[in-house]
């Protein structure tokens, strides 16, 4: 259907977003490799010349480098764990019928619009601080001490943080998909005598797959650069330093460009890995 | 599903629901409630919940210390300014897409897509570093710029996904009526795509006001936005908790009632068309 003129036009408007993700995408990828390679000290000399490897080797045997792998294993691993199967008994909840759904919906999606440094701020202040915190209180109302949660549980609190912000995204996914379940399958089903958790296992969760494949994809893209979060709440101490949180310290605290831009591909490499996954499944679909 | 329940049943099932909501909700509500609250009353044990005597001194003494309306405009300024920008050079490239689709047509959006994955860390030097070079550090035209860079790829999907299900006919029934491809765009198309364009525009303001890495990374004092200015609430003085609340709700109020609107294209704009 599409004429000649029709496609120069197409390739032309294509153009303009095309150009400026590939100057956005290659123009700093290439700095970064390029500071990967030297030794680029900005306070302490400046850039140095190329050293090669020396930064690739340098970062990962580092002290803080596996711990901060760990450490990033478990917050991501954590709050995936957390916000899928929450969100899979929420969603499953939101979609009984009830009075006032539209609302319970809105109060379960809210957390996710507010910004990660209001709800890291809130949650460490009133809710965690050790002396004046609602846990505080309620810890003391029942006769135990008080947790500091950001030194005692820092992984533990930062886990409980994000998965607030979190849960709502997954609960709101899984749910669009239980609700594009044909429900005359589901009947059937009852009809031949399939009890309620034969249903969940044989039907419902099934067709929830591809959902929860997606959710996981996204969320561990989004969870991987986690920032905000440890930046206001921690700032990295009490072993609650993650990948991310390492190459910032590396590249603007400390002030090791070489170094910090060696993490910075292994985080891209990383992340690439994860992102190829969602890639086939988004692709498969863009086929359907 | 519209299957026939019992009504204890039903009772049963909003009983619970409503109780797990208001949880997740709590913390919200809670720092909404303590912005009306003293500082002396924001730290009761046991807590108040109600029964206080509400006021509105906090929300004058953030204004007056930190001068918020700046940091709003900022906001503002850098979600708005990046979102609509995103959206004008999204528009032409997803109407090219979704209405004359070459072979590369899918290597290009699933490409694209693979710009969105790029950790913003790994490139935080040499985004800090053109900054400074370009002498346009703490500045927000260059937020707006960045923002919009990072967000393209969502928008450029969401607006392809909309305008995918714009039926071709209606295009080629006005082709065969004689209307150049000014017409087609002006006259048949924009109509049908307004409400596609109107929720990529509404959740990509949402996703740029929150942006907390290259707000907090890139900004000092000039351009810095609400992301910001809470962050520097992270190291106290005194008692705060009334006021930490208002600068809170301040931040957030404005985009949660967006975000309530937009919560069906939020599914389709994160899962890049995947789950509907």
């Amino acid at each position: 259907m599409a004429t000649q003129h029709s496609r120069s036009a197409a390739r032309f408007m294509m153009a303009p977003a095309v150009f400026l993700l590939l100057v956005w995408m290659l123009v700093p990828l290439s700095m970064t490799l390029w500071f990967s390679f030297r030794r680029f000290l900005p306070l302490r000399g400046g850039d140095q010349g190329f050293v090669w490897f020396e930064n690739y080797t340098r970062f990962i045997s580092s002290s803080a480098f596996w711990p901060s792998v760990q450490t990033t294993l478990i917050i991501v691993g954590g709050i995936l764990l957390i916000s899928v199967v929450f969100g899979i008994l929420l969603a499953l909840l939101l979609d009984q019928p009830m009075w006032g759904q539209g609302v319970v919906r809105i109060l379960v999606i809210a957390p996710f619009f507010v910004m990660p440094t209001v709800s890291a701020l809130v949650w460490k202040n009133m809710f965690m601080d050790p002396t004046n915190g609602l846990f505080a209180h309620l810890w003391r109302a029942f006769g135990a001490d008080p947790v500091v949660w950001l030194s005692d549980a820092p992984l533990f609190s930062i886990i409980l943080i994000v998965s607030w912000q979190w849960l709502p995204f997954a609960t709101l996914i899984l749910l669009t998909a239980i609700q594009s379940l044909d429900s005359e399958q589901l009947e059937a089903a009852e009809m031949d005598g399939a009890g309620h958790l034969s249903r969940f296992g044989y039907i419902i969760l099934p067709h929830m797959s591809r959902a929860i494949t997606i959710v996981i994809l996204i969320q561990t893209i989004f969870l991987l650069s986690i920032f905000a979060e440890i930046f206001v709440t921690t700032g990295g101490a009490f072993g609650s330093r993650t990948l991310t949180y390492l190459i910032y310290q590396r590249v603007l605290e400390s002030q090791n460009v070489g170094l910090g831009s060696a993490g910075g591909v292994y985080a891209i490499i990383l992340a690439n890995i994860v992102a190829l996954f969602l890639m086939r499944i988004v692709g498969k679909n863009l086929d359907a | 599903m519209a299957r026939a329940v019992s009504n204890p049943r039903k009772a049963l099932n909003t009983a619970i629901a409503w109780g797990i909501g208001l949880l997740i909700f709590f913390p919200i509500l809670w720092t909404i409630l303590t912005s009306f609250k003293t500082e002396a009353e924001a730290i009761a044990n046991p807590p108040v919940f109600l029964a206080f005597d509400w006021t509105l001194e906090n929300y004058a003494v953030v204004q007056e210390r930190s001068n918020y309306m700046r940091f709003l405009w900022n906001s503002v300024f850098i979600a708005g300014g990046s979102t609509i920008l995103g959206v004008i050079i999204a528009v032409p490239a997803a109407w090219s897409m979704a209405f004359v689709p070459s072979k590369r047509t899918k290597d290009i959006l699933l490409w694209m897509l693979s710009t969105k994955m790029l950790p913003a860390v790994g490139v935080l030097y040499p985004i800090y570093l053109l900054c400074i070079q370009l002498g346009v550090l703490d500045n927000r035209y260059a937020l707006v710029v960045i923002l919009m860079l990072i967000n393209l790829p969502i928008i450029v999907w969401m607006l392809y996904t909309y305008f995918k299900e714009i039926p071709g006919e209606i295009l080629e029934a006005a082709r065969m009526d004689g209307a150049g491809l000014k017409e087609e765009i002006l006259y048949v198309l924009t109509p049908m795509a307004v409400p596609g364009i109107a929720s990529t525009l509404l959740l990509n303001f949402i996703l740029a006001w929150n942006e907390a890495f290259w707000t907090l990374n890139l900004t000092a004092v000039d351009a810095a936005p609400l992301t910001a200015f809470i962050a520097s609430y992270s190291s106290p003085e005194g008692l705060f908790f009334a006021k930490l609340s208002a600068a809170s709700t301040m931040a957030i109020a404005p985009i949660l009632i967006l975000g309530w609107f937009s919560q069906k294209q939020l599914v389709r704009g994160l899962t890049f068309g995947a789950v509907k």
